[in-house]
């Protein structure tokens, strides 16, 4: 399996050791480097997921999707990029202007976050923290926040609506996120976001982790859909109960980064399940099948990466153009008659099974 | 109608009867209606208030009332009138037939007659600033009476009944429509569930719906004014103009109607089209509402499904009538012009294909735990509840009320074909959509039946000679057919005008979906705001013909 952090050995060396520079300096341009190559990747895979999502959606849907813009409508994304930075950013009387036009930007802070957070590939982890699992919960609860402000400072009726239902909804739902990656965190050993894609050296923990981790993954797919406020559970946003939810009021770019921050949200939570339970950037090994595993090593980690995080990503948009709406009192009743439950005796199960060892 | 005759001349001396049109026409004067009303209602069993028609008789004003007796399927129709054209008053009869409600509204809207003890007196359609009542003869139809005004509305939550006491004194108390605590959140006139431009003022607390205020007449278009101005032909064309999902069945009626004045005997092969045309119409139009109940409640796929099977029919339409919507295809005295020679080939083809999708529906749609969860049990209406706010169509159906005119009041040919009438008995949103797809079934057996009959058919006829220029003598008649959403009426009023170019005295259409959104509060209150578009889904109004 090639090891990516020789790249960023390489890069290091060559400006702490060829070019001489003070330790300060090189982790400054080594940041501002990472920074540019993040958002990048950023601004890519939002254009390449609304793409994705209008290509299953337009297949479920007997429709043919964009084919007119471009060769098979590639370049519509383009055209709908530029068109949504050239609109007009509508001003509103009477609201918190400051909070207003502050709102979007915690969703996509706390989404760019997370996206850091993301094992990309073998070595090519930004920062291994000790507790990466626990930055992540953390950080996907600043999103929350920018959501009730949007909403509060609208000044509007369907937003202040919108908004209330994310806190209730985002709140519950990441409970269930939460013991879900405890249960993880459980069958690893450990929070490093690196250390839990080693520990699936030998099996994905979807395949190791006997039933319990089956329940975790199947509960995961459901919170995570809940959390990141896609459908059935699309209650802020509800076009048909709310017309937009909390980001009604939006418009031009503001309206924009709430979208794209929606849609590196899908990214980043199917990225998450991809690390959790499919072993993240760790090929497909089975335990004891040595010439398997090396022809599987030959795929580059990355690939494998994006590969399970595209395919968790299909069942997230198989689930939202297939399912309707649930309604709020359902909403949070899943969530805290069932969900949570289940997840807490789960979590439970998983401590049971990772003490007396009945893992594989 | 001899029987009714006399137990109505029992329970009212004062009251004169008229047997000469083609339903008994009691007349009686304001003072004795109220008592009458209840008798009629709770005696003798008219629990159904087909239509309330206001009419402006140059020296009086007054009311049509058309009951119905929905155990017998006996009609009558009531005339109530007043000589005073100045403050002119009658007595409502919204505490006895609830659909009242608005439809005396609307007579306040367009003739200024006010309803002594009516609880919500404002009006229905047009601005609380609006000079003058349109529909009388005498309305000053001066453009600087009513400029388009470009302000809100001034005073929208104001109200008033006049109330009358035990001395016979009138007492006007003004109200509000909310309090001054209430969170009133707008659905609507731009919303995307109303399904058109609708306005919901709704009182909410946190999720909950305490209250629903109606506010209609954005679109209204004055399809009754209009149809005084023009010939009996030309006012057809408005007809498709109200349900555009319902078009084919909109004109049929007035047309029937006009027939029926005229005494036209339209061909077999004729009524054999336009019947066919009304149950393909009545296909698509439930293929419409499922699409759009499903997209109401968040399944986006769902919509697009039954779009795919709507092209077939519109498909026929196209080739046959010569448009996609707005049809104008039915005429006085039959069709425009005779169908295509493999029409019966495309008929059926579309049974089968549309037959053969319905399983793919249920699959998607009618099983799913959260549908099931959002539908079942929500937005209830008892069979009690659909008579008295008579709601027919669908909605009454599922309801357990059994008002298919179809069946309660046969035209065209729908006694020589086989066909059920379904019925639920719980009345929630569940049945109201189980029901629309059970009803597609039943209409493709029609078709199907119909196909064999055209088959056969010998004549080659398609249109009656009809008179170039209509002369309807005096009277009035009223029509109904089972529209897509309901009983459609028409009442039509000649003054036996001498003059070449004769139009109606009054044309009233008694929409089957204005008195849909009737029960809109009632089913609404209480339940989350979520219902409410999934209520209002199910109950499957279109706006246009509200707003006539």
């Amino acid at each position: 399996m090639y090891d990516f952090s020789v790249v960023t050995k390489w890069i290091d060396d060559l400006l702490t050791v060829t070019c001489g520079l003070p330790v300060w300096l090189s982790t400054t341009i080594e940041c501002v480097l990472v920074g540019v190559v993040l958002l990048t990747l950023y601004a890519v895979f939002a254009m390449i997921y609304i793409m994705y999502e209008r290509w299953v959606c337009a297949w479920i849907q007997c429709r043919r999707g964009p084919i007119r813009v471009g060769p098979w409508g590639l370049l519509q994304i383009f055209a709908d990029v530029i068109k949504i930075l050239t609109k007009e950013v509508i001003t509103l009387w009477d609201n918190d202007k400051f909070l207003f036009y502050l709102a979007p930007y915690f969703v996509v802070i706390s989404s760019i976050t997370m996206f850091a957070c993301l094992p990309w590939g073998n070595g090519l982890q930004i920062i291994d923290m000790n507790i990466g699992v626990f930055f992540i919960i953390a950080m996907s609860s600043l999103g929350v926040i920018g959501i009730l402000l949007a909403g509060w400072s609208s000044n509007s009726k369907y937003t202040l609506i919108g908004a209330m239902r994310s806190g209730a909804q985002m709140i519950s739902y990441e409970l269930s996120v939460g013991i879900t990656m405890l249960t993880v965190v459980c069958l690893a050993g450990t929070m490093s976001i690196t250390g839990i894609c080693q520990a699936q050296e030998h099996g994905w923990f979807i395949f190791t982790g006997h039933i319990p981790a089956i329940i975790a993954f199947l509960i995961y797919i459901v919170a995570a859909n809940a959390e990141n406020n896609r459908g059935p559970f699309d209650l802020p946003e509800a076009e048909h109960e709310l017309t937009a939810g909390y980001h009604t009021e939006y418009s031009g770019i503001h309206y924009g980064l709430f979208y794209l921050a929606e849609y590196l949200n899908l990214f980043v939570v199917s990225g998450i399940a991809a690390l959790l339970f499919l072993g993240g950037w760790m090929p497909l090994h089975i335990g004891g099948w040595t010439a398997f595993n090396t022809v599987m090593d030959y795929i580059p980690s990355p690939l494998w990466f994006l590969g399970k995080t595209f395919f968790m990503t299909f069942v997230f948009m198989w689930i939202r153009w297939s399912f309707p709406r649930v309604r709020i009192d359902q909403m949070l009743g899943l969530e805290w008659r069932y969900l949570m439950p289940i997840g807490l005796v789960n979590l439970v199960v998983m401590a049971v099974c990772v003490s007396m060892g009945w893992h594989f | 109608m001899a029987d009714i005759q006399e137990k109505i001349a029992k329970l009212c001396p004062e009251a004169q009867f008229d047997t000469t049109g083609e339903l008994l026409l009691v007349t009686v004067a304001d003072e004795k209606w109220h008592d009458l009303a209840k008798a009629l209602k709770e005696q003798l069993g008219f629990d159904y208030l087909n239509a309330l028609v206001g009419v402006d008789w140059k020296d009086s004003l007054g009311v049509m009332y058309y009951l119905t007796n929905t155990e017998t399927q006996d009609m009558i129709h009531v005339k109530v009138a007043t000589t005073d054209r100045e403050t002119p008053r009658l007595h409502t009869v919204s505490d006895l037939w609830a659909v009242a409600n608005f439809q005396e509204r609307e007579v306040y809207d367009f003739f200024g007659i006010e309803f002594i003890n009516h609880p919500d007196m404002r009006r229905f359609f047009l601005r609380t600033d609006w000079v003058g009542y349109p529909l009388r003869k005498d309305y000053d139809m001066d453009e600087k009476l009513n400029p388009i005004r470009l302000n809100p509305e001034p005073n929208e939550d104001d109200t008033y009944s006049l109330v009358e006491d035990a001395d016979g004194n009138l007492k006007r108390i003004d109200k509000k429509v909310f309090g001054p605590d209430e969170y009133v959140i707008n659905i609507g006139p731009q919303h995307p569930s109303t399904h058109g431009v609708l306005r919901y003022r709704t009182s909410i607390e946190g999720e909950l719906v305490k209250k629903v205020d109606v506010v209609s007449g954005y679109i209204h278009r004055g399809i009754e004014k209009l149809s005084e101005g023009l010939t009996y032909q030309s006012g057809l064309l408005y007809s498709e103009r109200m349900d555009y999902m319902a078009a084919h069945m909109n004109r049929h009626c007035l047309c029937l109607c006009i027939e029926k004045a005229l005494g036209i005997e339209v061909p077999h092969r004729a009524e054999l089209i336009r019947m066919m045309m009304d149950e393909l119409m009545r296909l698509s139009s439930h293929l419409l509402s499922y699409g759009c109940l499903t997209m109401d409640q968040g399944a986006t796929t769902a919509f697009f499904y039954p779009f795919r099977e709507r092209e077939l029919v519109y498909d026929i339409f196209d080739k046959n009538c010569g448009a996609r919507m707005s049809m104008s295809y039915d005429t006085i005295g039959g069709v425009t012009m005779d169908v295509q020679p493999d029409f019966v080939d495309d008929v059926r083809h579309a049974c089968d294909v549309i037959e053969a999708h319905i399983p793919e529906y249920h699959k998607l749609f009618s099983k799913n735990v959260i549908a099931l969860g959002r539908m079942k049990g929500t937005g209830v209406l008892t069979r009690e509840q659909a008579i008295n706010y008579a709601v027919g169509g669908p909605t009454g159906r599922a309801s357990g009320f059994h008002c298919d005119v179809r069946k309660t009041h046969p035209y065209s040919l729908y006694n020589e074909v086989e066909f059920d009438e379904i019925t639920y008995n719980n009345g929630d949103s569940y049945d109201r959509y189980m029901l629309r797809l059970k009803e597609m079934e039943e209409s493709i057996k029609i078709l199907r039946q119909c196909c064999d009959m055209m088959e056969k058919e010998e004549g080659h006829e398609f249109c009656a000679k009809v008179p170039k220029l209509i002369k309807l003598p005096k009277g009035h008649w009223y029509q109904q057919v089972e529209a897509s959403r309901g009983p459609i009426g028409v009442y039509l009023e000649s003054d036996g005008d001498p003059k070449p170019f004769q139009k109606p005295y009054r044309l009233h259409y008694q929409s089957p979906c204005f008195n849909l959104i009737g029960v809109v509060d009632l089913t609404c209150k209480d339940n989350l705001i979520a219902d409410l578009i999934t209520i209002t889904a199910s109950l499957d109004y279109v706006i246009p013909d509200i707003d006539r």
